[in-house]
């Protein structure tokens, strides 16, 4: 018998090692192109980010009260299964959101992997990315540029279901009174930004 | 049932693999397989049929993987793992076993590992090895006996 109990003894601190060793096995990943999603976090005013890169561009910039499961899940459902943790591809991504936040950038220079957004969404988005940094628009204009002027409601539904805030600036839309109304992320983070912007005065 | 995120897969086989392995094919040759293992897994898992029993699909390309290693080994005639690792230099039993370890053949090696470093049951370590129980059964057999008659 002590052969055989000898034999898991060999194994020692392979768990430890199985870690880095899986770092450096997704490093070849990225290398060879077979990362369909990278996924990285940051941090930022408005809390921790998830961004996601595909060979596309950015798809996903997701708040921190999401699940990470949930949106590890729904990525690889909607996307591609080959998702893992590579920050390599999204250094620019980051770098850009950290050049925003810094109050040093007031346009982004991302190319966009538009897919997980419908085709009336994408409609409501385009015409939210125009609106540049420190402007805002009402609901009602930007269902009127779309050509759907009696669809406020729905444009604020397709607001709110923005995969990729901040970089598709949705917080740049609110009520026609001058309310800020409602943000996917919680309106504290949409304060966060406008003040950021200049929009509104710091608290 | 959908494939889990590939993170999800490599977290949970990541550790089965790598303890296989390094005993599989030797602690300094065993990041190298383990790459190649989830590198081989990453390329065919967009087209996976089924997200059923992915841990046994793993070790099936890793088992794959540890004799393919040991083949090109022998091909250049150089034991690649016959360095000792640094961690086990202090126990002079465990180097002992190490080098009883590397003179198996590397079917039984494989065999023996997975009977007795991953406890798992012959027709699945038949399964994993593409041979009959029956074969399976002898190779871990075979092996142990070689073990002890080396470790006398």
């Amino acid at each position: 018998m002590k052969v055989e109990r000898d034999l898991k003894r060999l194994t020692r601190g392979t768990q430890q090692r199985s870690s880095e060793v899986a770092r450096s096995f997704i490093e070849r990943a990225t290398d060879e192109g077979l990362v369909d999603v990278a996924v990285a976090t940051m941090d930022s005013p408005v809390g921790e980010l998830l961004v996601a890169v595909t060979h596309s561009g950015l798809a996903r910039v997701a708040f921190e009260d999401e699940e990470r499961d949930r949106v590890f899940a729904r990525l690889a459902r909607e996307l591609s299964p080959r998702i893992l943790q590579a920050a390599r591809p999204t250094d620019r991504v980051r770098t850009e959101l950290e050049e925003y936040f810094a109050g040093e950038r007031s346009r982004f220079d991302l190319r966009l992997d538009r897919r997980l957004i419908g085709p009336f969404a994408r409609d409501v988005l385009r015409a939210t990315g125009r609106v540049g940094f420190g402007r805002t628009a009402t609901y009602g204009q930007i269902a009127a540029k779309i050509g759907r002027p009696t669809a406020p409601r729905a444009v604020g539904r397709a607001l709110g279901s923005n995969p990729i805030p901040i970089v598709i600036p949705c917080h740049r839309i609110i009520g026609a009174s001058g309310g800020l109304t409602g943000y996917g992320g919680g309106l504290p983070r949409k304060r966060t930004l406008l003040t950021l912007e200049g929009v509104l005065l710091p608290e | 049932m959908a494939l889990p995120p590939f993170q999800v897969f490599l977290d949970a086989n990541r550790g089965t693999v790598h303890r296989f392995l390094r005993v599989a094919v030797g602690p300094n040759e065993a990041d190298d397989v383990f790459q190649e293992t989830f590198l081989a897994a990453l390329r065919a898992y967009p087209r996976l049929r089924n997200a059923a029993s992915l841990d046994r699909w793993v070790l099936r390309i890793a088992s794959r993987k540890a004799i393919d290693h040991h083949r090109a080994a022998r091909r250049r005639a150089v034991p690649t793992d016959a360095v000792p690792d640094r961690a086990s230099t202090d126990h002079g039993r465990d180097d002992e076993l190490w080098d009883a370890v590397r003179r198996l053949p590397p079917r039984q090696r494989i065999a023996v590992v997975h009977r007795h470093v991953l406890d798992l049951p012959y027709s699945e370590i038949a399964e994993l090895m593409g041979s009959t129980e029956q074969t399976a059964r002898a190779n871990v057999y075979q092996g142990l006996e070689q073990l002890r008659r080396l470790m006398r």
